[in-house]
């Protein structure tokens, strides 16, 4: 898909790279260059066997190979995806909990606007808000970089803001919907404390629809991360990815996005894995 | 009750988002485009309510000129993906079989990549441009449509009303407009808006990246693209356009939720 993306969408990506005024002989330069002089199958060829053996081509722009490029880069971005998710998951569990157990207080309507304004408020705009408050305003945290603690919190708060909406949504309908089932109403026949009710029955059994969401949010996440890695300067694959389509680097691009979708799909085989722990109903195959 | 009024409000506010595209001309106090660089990076006054940016064009008329580049993006491309992903879900629920695993790979293969990173790759191929971000997400777009039609199709298939409709000679043209697509509407409408809203963060999120709307036109993210720079000195810059993207999002999502909760309510 990613390598069909960059050969069969319209436009001549060479001509993307010079700009339109460049010569022809210098647009075959580069086109052989790029092995986009070959037949299609033949490219496909040559992608797939480099690919099987960690070969994504080399960067035109900082003349070192793609792999080695996004490799030094991967961590920073696993580091801060899941910074947010953590970030999501403690704001979202304690908050989807009280609002369900205090169902139409006060708290169960802010958690109701929490999640609204989460869900509405672009991490493009979440992120230089929070570097006026925080950094600017206040002085409290750096405003970009890498390294320590301090660097991590806005721009993880940034990036888990839209999950922690939806999570928080999503474990408050969760519990409201399990306290009706009948299993409950037999824990509670059963003399159990209304603390052992909500915490060990209720939320286990709300527990799939958060790995769902948390499963399915990470694509999200990885994506977002390029928006959020431009705000803060940090340097990940999402900043690398939005470089080189600044310098029109078509290699690392296509490198890059690869290995974005490439986690986004692992992440969504190991989220129907741990599905299957989580609820032994569930089997795939038969 | 609350429901409704989470509807009324999020139906007034997208009336007065159209009615602010519509009539910026009337309305913006300044040109969006008018440079004036003794007047750059202004804060609010009575000239210039919203202050300026750093070629002294004012923020407010920028803003509501903004508008109408949003409104333009979210119907184009709900209207396009809509058509798209009628077309193909129908096609597959009706017909079933090799057709509707063919198309259902595609929507598979095409939901598999996270749908803002397949616009970034679409827009870094094709070069920035308002039509070219239409185009990314149009062809990202459809996929969820397409499911979602196709499933409805599926189940209404089986229905006596639609057995009755084929033995009167109906085909399968006439039964899906006439028939099925009634029917398909209140789940649509609802996809819809979240669609709409979808494809208003997306074109700014492509914008402030440098791959959406190019200067001088006058869109929210390429606004909030060029007040990053000025954070410090100028952050009405950043404030004023993202509070507008925010509140039509809000809009979107009110009446959509809202929406679904009223036809929940209605199914049961």
């Amino acid at each position: 898909m990613v390598f069909f993306l960059i050969h069969l969408v319209p436009g001549d990506p060479v001509e993307v790279m010079l700009g339109e005024t460049a010569s022809n002989t210098d647009k075959e330069i580069l086109r052989h260059e790029l092995g986009l002089d070959q037949p299609l199958g033949t490219q496909y060829f040559r992608f797939l066997t480099g690919l099987i053996f960690g070969d994504l081509g080399r960067s035109l722009y900082e003349q070192e190979s793609v792999a080695s490029l996004i490799l030094a880069r991967f961590p920073a971005t696993l580091e801060l995806t899941l910074a947010a998710i953590i970030l999501a998951l403690t704001v979202a569990f304690p908050l989807g909990i009280v609002a369900a157990i205090k169902n139409r207080s006060w708290i169960d309507r802010f958690s109701l606007l929490f999640s609204l304004l989460g869900l509405s408020m672009p991490n493009f705009w979440l992120g230089p808000l929070l570097i006026i408050v925080f950094s600017i305003e206040w002085g409290w945290l750096p405003v970009s970089g890498r390294g320590t603690l301090a660097h991590l919190l806005l721009p993880s708060a940034t990036l888990g803001m839209a999950m922690a909406a939806i999570l928080t949504r999503m474990i408050r309908s969760a519990l409201l919907e399990v306290l009706h089932e009948d299993y409950i109403q037999t824990d509670r026949a059963k003399g159990l404390s209304e603390k052992k009710v909500w915490l060990k029955h209720a939320l286990r059994n709300s527990l799939l629809s958060v790995v769902t969401i948390v499963g399915l949010q990470f694509g999200a996440l990885l994506a977002g991360s390029i928006i959020t890695e431009t705000i803060f300067t940090w340097p990940g694959l999402g900043r690398l990815t939005i470089q080189a389509i600044q310098t029109r680097d078509y290699p690392l691009v296509q490198g890059c996005i690869l290995v974005i979708a490439i986690s986004y799909l692992l992440v969504n085989l190991i989220t129907d894995i741990v599905y299957r722990f989580l609820d032994p109903r569930i089997s795939y195959g038969r | 009750m609350a429901d409704r009024s989470a509807l009324f409000l999020g139906v007034t506010i997208l009336l007065l988002l159209v009615g602010t595209a519509l009539l910026a001309p009337g309305i913006a106090p300044h040109s969006p485009t008018e440079q004036n660089l003794e007047r750059d990076l202004l804060s609010s006054s009575r000239e210039h309510l919203l202050g300026t940016d750093k070629l002294g064009r004012d923020v407010l008329s920028r803003i509501l000129y903004g508008t109408r580049i949003s409104i333009l993006v979210g119907i184009t491309t709900v209207t396009f993906s809509l058509l798209l992903g009628l077309v193909i879900g129908s096609v597959s629920g009706y017909f079933g079989g090799w057709v509707d695993q063919l198309l259902m790979r595609l929507v598979d293969i095409l939901m598999a990549f996270p749908g803002i990173l397949l616009a970034i790759a679409f827009t870094a191929v094709l070069g920035p441009g308002l039509d070219h971000v239409i185009l990314a997400l149009c062809l990202i777009g459809w996929t969820s449509y397409a499911r979602l039609v196709r499933g409805e199709i599926l189940a209404l298939r089986e229905k006596e009303f639609i057995h009755a409709a084929q033995a009167l000679g109906g085909g399968p043209a006439r039964v899906i407009v006439l028939h099925m697509l009634p029917n398909l509407l209140p789940p649509l409408l609802i996809q819809c808006t979240f669609g709409m809203a979808a494809a208003i963060i997306a074109e700014g999120s492509l914008s402030f990246l440098g791959l959406g709307v190019q200067p001088p036109t006058p869109s929210w993210g390429s606004m909030l693209n060029e007040g990053r720079q000025f954070l410090l000195v100028a952050p009405h810059l950043t404030t004023y356009p993202g509070l507008a993207i925010m509140i039509t999002v809000l809009g979107l999502n009110l009446v959509g939720d809202s929406l679904r909760d009223l036809l929940d309510k209605k199914g049961k």
